[in-house]
């Protein structure tokens, strides 16, 4: 006799404890198998079951009791298999039989920490609800005290500033004869400044992103300069660039980073003397959005031979970054060091810049590096960036929203009347909700001088599944169903380079109308309009009081 | 829209004239203020053009207080010029109306420039901050050569009311605003044109940069650059920013208002100059759409607009005398007897800068330098 305790069935979790549901239509099922197969966290599996049938047949009912073999598709209900609700099997099936469905009363944070290993995952921050970036309004609309503008006529410049502006005062400038030239006896150090489009693809890796995903950003972006004249500019996150990237003219369109792994910088360094253009600028993270204080993390089943050769490391181990760079002693110290280092690498023609996580301590930072001559840029990272891999725990619990985070600093700066000398480049959640256009518009009339995407940019290139009811958010584990975060070769030949690029172009395309959109109405064209917050309102007086803007309702 | 008008003349001329152009460019209901500023003036004023001159309307208390403040830092009243008032339907008349000349101090009076103009511009921001509250006292400019004065109402029934058309109050420069129906419960230093130290201008068109420009300005650590009770008055601080606190020449104020592309700087000569100020004076761009009439310590004027300025101003006239308008009607009731096909329509790259007394009209151009000289 089987014991009770087996019974019973204690232990096992019932499938309304799970987020997703697949619910599966037995009578459209044509049983071909694609669901099962495609299902990256074996989540659904083709299973044999026993269906007692009762049948009558002739005038008179004469029910007949029938036991028959069934082929059916059944969730498991292994936690470690549990289905994420990536809707693959839904995007495969040819007869719409089957999908997964959200279960709100879900319980599955009580259970995922099998073997006492907390719940680790990529995508973003799992809160759905409406972020403050989509509560404000633009409401500054030139109508009758003045026209507003043609958005589809006028022309607009659209672009900002990536580098440290000295400030008038001590420009190596004088006149001569009526007109001012540069002193270049002065012996004054100028910083490098580029010109880039002030929506910037912020740091994912080689690594992180599976090579298709990354090469088609890299095309992308490199098209969108070379042929549609637009700098957009992307960062290459940390695990360094591919060889002939870094050897080629098209490298001034990249941002290679630094982090606390210092991983790929072995091959990077190597490429110095075979650089034949400078990179944009160089990145160093100290921190980062979606994980504030915590390292990077590439687990060892993205670790293959690509990975391995770019980022110089063995194949098949977890690379992690520290939290923090091993050689930080001190801001001042650390900070100024590291900067003024990648500075000398480069001649001091490439602008440099530390990035970190938005925090209550972002404003010292801050006020570190405006005394600092050689930082070009601040990026802060607010807690609705995205991941590759994270504790669930840090996703959701730590770090601080990038809206206050941002306007507090810019405050700060416009205090000191160095608001134009350090441009403050935001990100973490912009156009989470697809708003992109707005959300970055309203990060640039706040007080940032660009904004940085990467989520944004997976879901609208790639059409990454995840999204803030944890759906998919497998990044970390080398199953991306899109093959965009896998390293494995028979998931990301589902996606095809040329596709993302031409996705990659027609959202930035796209996003520069919206802009002129919204920059039209208001009257503003020639300068992106940085610190113009009469022009927004939010539908909060809280929300408004802290941001210094007015409140509209 | 505000109306501007503004004439420079080699020969002393009545504000009555700018009035006039005002009324002749007046279109619908306007009558939430009228400023004057002249400069090069003459009359009583021609003897006394090195000392500084206060402009302002006080209370019979603040009165008391201004005075009892300039003789507490030592200034000496020399001459009082004050409007002849009368009653005008519409216009409420405040206590006193005044331009007052003033010796120096007698510790600052063998002091360099620079520092006089410094305890000028100091003492016309203490006697502002003491009046602002209960507005006993308003104070426009505190300059030698310069007269400002500013009411609400129509122009036309204002130069009635302060009685110009009989007055010998005049000038050789005089730059006169008609603000249009925008704003009611305005603020008299919310009236253009703005002055500081030497420099002056009046704008029509919205300023939608004002903000980021505002809190630029505020952050050059230069005392005057306060107020901003207009988003016209930054156009005034720019001018005083570039030219004054920079020294860069008159026409890098063009290039800094309204700037090149950086594919046009590079066409510049003076190229690599101009796109480092860009950059790092990026926040003081318009974006217009404006209209800027100014003018310098020298006695040079000038006009410039931005590319979404659509209907640009004028300036025309002939040499000695010269317009600069917001309409060419308002050039025809000043300056009539002149050469029209030479009268010159700045366009988004233009600056039209006329000489002092009036000699004759220079066109600077953002990509060709200078390309026309008329006079």
């Amino acid at each position: 006799m089987e014991p009770a305790s087996r019974l019973d069935n204690n232990h096992r979790l019932t499938l309304k404890d799970f987020p997703y549901i697949v619910r599966w239509r037995d009578e459209r099922c044509t049983r071909c198998g694609r669901c099962t197969a495609v299902c990256p966290m074996f989540s659904i599996e083709p299973a044999v079951v026993v269906r007692r049938s009762v049948h009558s047949e002739g005038s008179v009912p004469a029910p007949i009791a029938v036991r028959m073999t069934a082929a059916v598709v059944r969730q498991s209900n292994d936690i470690e298999r549990y289905c994420t609700g990536c809707a693959t099997c839904t995007l495969v099936c040819p007869n719409e039989a089957i999908e997964p469905e959200f279960n709100p009363q879900h319980k599955f944070l009580f259970h995922k920490n099998k073997g006492g290993h907390p719940y680790r995952r990529g995508g973003r921050r799992n809160d759905p609800q409406v972020s403050t970036l989509d509560r404000l309004k633009f409401t500054r609309i030139s109508m009758l005290t003045d026209p507003a503008l043609d958005a589809g006529r006028h022309e607009f410049r659209i672009r900002t500033y990536l580098g440290r502006i000295l400030p008038a005062e001590e420009l190596p400038i004088k006149s001569v004869n009526g007109s001012l030239k540069v002193d270049k006896g002065s012996g004054s150090f100028i910083p490098p400044v580029r010109e880039i489009y002030p929506i910037m693809i912020g740091s994912m890796s080689i690594g992180a992103l599976s090579p298709n995903m990354w090469e088609g950003l890299a095309m992308g972006i490199t098209y969108l300069n070379e042929v549609e004249g637009m700098p957009v500019v992307m960062c290459s996150g940390e695990g360094g660039m591919p060889a002939r990237l870094l050897r080629s003219k098209f490298l001034k369109y990249f941002i290679p980073q630094i982090a606390s792994g210092y991983f790929g910088w072995d091959e990077i360094v190597r490429a110095l003397p075979h650089m034949i253009e400078d990179p944009c600028a160089i990145e160093i993270k100290y921190g980062q959005g979606a994980k504030p204080g915590d390292g990077g993390l590439l687990m060892a089943h993205k670790v293959l031979k690509l990975i391995s050769e770019i980022r110089g490391v063995p194949m098949g181990v977890d690379l992690p970054s520290p939290p923090t760079h091993q050689t930080k002693y001190s801001i001042e110290e650390a900070v100024a060091k590291m900067i003024q280092s990648m500075s000398m690498a480069w001649g001091f023609r490439v602008p440099v810049y530390p990035k970190i996580s938005g925090s209550k301590t972002s404003k010292a930072v801050l006020n570190n590096l405006v005394r600092n001559p050689y930082a070009s840029a601040f990026s802060l990272d607010g807690e609705d960036g995205g991941t590759g891999a994270a504790y669930d725990v840090s996703m959701n619990s730590m770090g601080h929203p990038i809206v206050s985070n941002l306007r507090e600093c810019y405050l700060d700066l416009v205090k000191q009347g160095k608001q134009n000398e350090l441009p403050l480049i935001a990100a973490g959640g912009i156009g989470k909700k697809g708003n992109l256009a707005a959300n970055a518009a309203s990060l640039f009339m706040l007080g940032a001088s660009a904004v940085s995407i990467g989520k944004y940019i997976m879901q609208a290139a790639a059409e990454c599944h995840g999204d803030e009811y944890n759906r998919c958010n497998v990044c970390n584990i080398g199953k991306c169903p899109r093959g965009i975060t896998t390293q494995d070769p028979k998931l990301y030949r589902r996606l095809d380079p040329d596709k993302v690029a031409e996705r990659v172009v027609e959202v930035f395309k796209s996003v520069d109308v919206e802009l002129k959109k919204i920059f039209a109405p208001m009257g503003r064209s020639t300068e992106l309009p940085i610190g113009m917050s009469d022009g927004l309102s939010a539908d909060d007086p809280a929300i408004a009081e802290r941001l210094k803007i007015s409140y509209a309702c | 829209m505000c109306r501007l008008a503004a004439i420079t003349s080699d020969n002393y001329f009545s504000p009555m004239e700018n009035i006039a152009a005002l009324e002749t460019m007046k279109e619908g209901h306007d009558g939430s203020g009228m400023g004057l500023i002249l400069k090069g003036l003459g009359g009583e004023f021609e003897e006394l053009k090195e000392f500084p001159i206060l402009s302002g309307i006080c209370s019979k208390e603040g009165l008391h207080a201004l005075d009892a403040y300039m003789n507490k830092v030592g200034f000496q009243l020399k001459y009082t010029w004050t409007p002849k008032t009368r009653p005008v339907k519409g216009i409420d008349a405040r206590d006193y109306y005044f331009a007052r000349v003033y010796d120096y101090p007698d510790a600052v009076k063998e002091r360099p420039v620079k520092e006089k103009e410094d305890l000028l511009l100091r003492t016309r921001l203490a006697l502002r901050k003491l009046g602002e509250d209960d507005e006993s006292i308003i104070v426009f400019s505190f300059y030698p050569d310069i007269l400002a004065l500013k009411e609400v109402g129509d122009p036309l029934q204002l130069g009635r009311f302060f009685g110009l058309e009989k007055d010998p109050l005049k000038a050789k420069i005089i730059f006169a605003q008609g603000r249009q129906n925008t704003n009611y419960a305005i603020n008299l230093y919310a009236c253009h044109p703005f002055f500081i130290q030497g420099y002056g201008t009046m704008t029509n068109g919205e300023n939608t940069a004002f903000i980021p420009i505002k809190e630029f300005l505020q952050g050059r650590g230069v005392p005057g650059y306060i107020g901003y009770n207009s988003d016209s008055e930054v156009f005034a601080h720019i001018l005083h920013y570039t030219c004054k606190h920079l020294g860069y020449p008159l026409t890098y104020y063009k290039d800094i208002t309204t700037p090149l592309k950086t594919e046009e700087i590079d066409m510049r000569e003076d190229g690599e100059a101009v796109r480092l100020l860009k950059m790092s004076l990026r926040p003081l761009c318009i974006d217009g759409p404006n209209c800027t009439m100014g003018f310098t310590p020298d006695g040079t004027t000038f006009m410039l607009q931005d590319a979404k300025k659509l209907r640009p101003g004028v300036v025309g006239g002939r040499k000695g005398k010269f317009g600069l308008m917001s309409e060419e009607c308002g050039l025809d009731s000043a300056i009539p007897q002149r050469d029209r096909p030479l009268d010159v329509f700045p366009m988004k790259y233009d600056m039209a800068i006329i000489e002092p007394d009036a000699k004759g009209v220079k066109l600077w151009n953002q990509l060709q330098g200078w390309t026309t000289i008329t006079g």
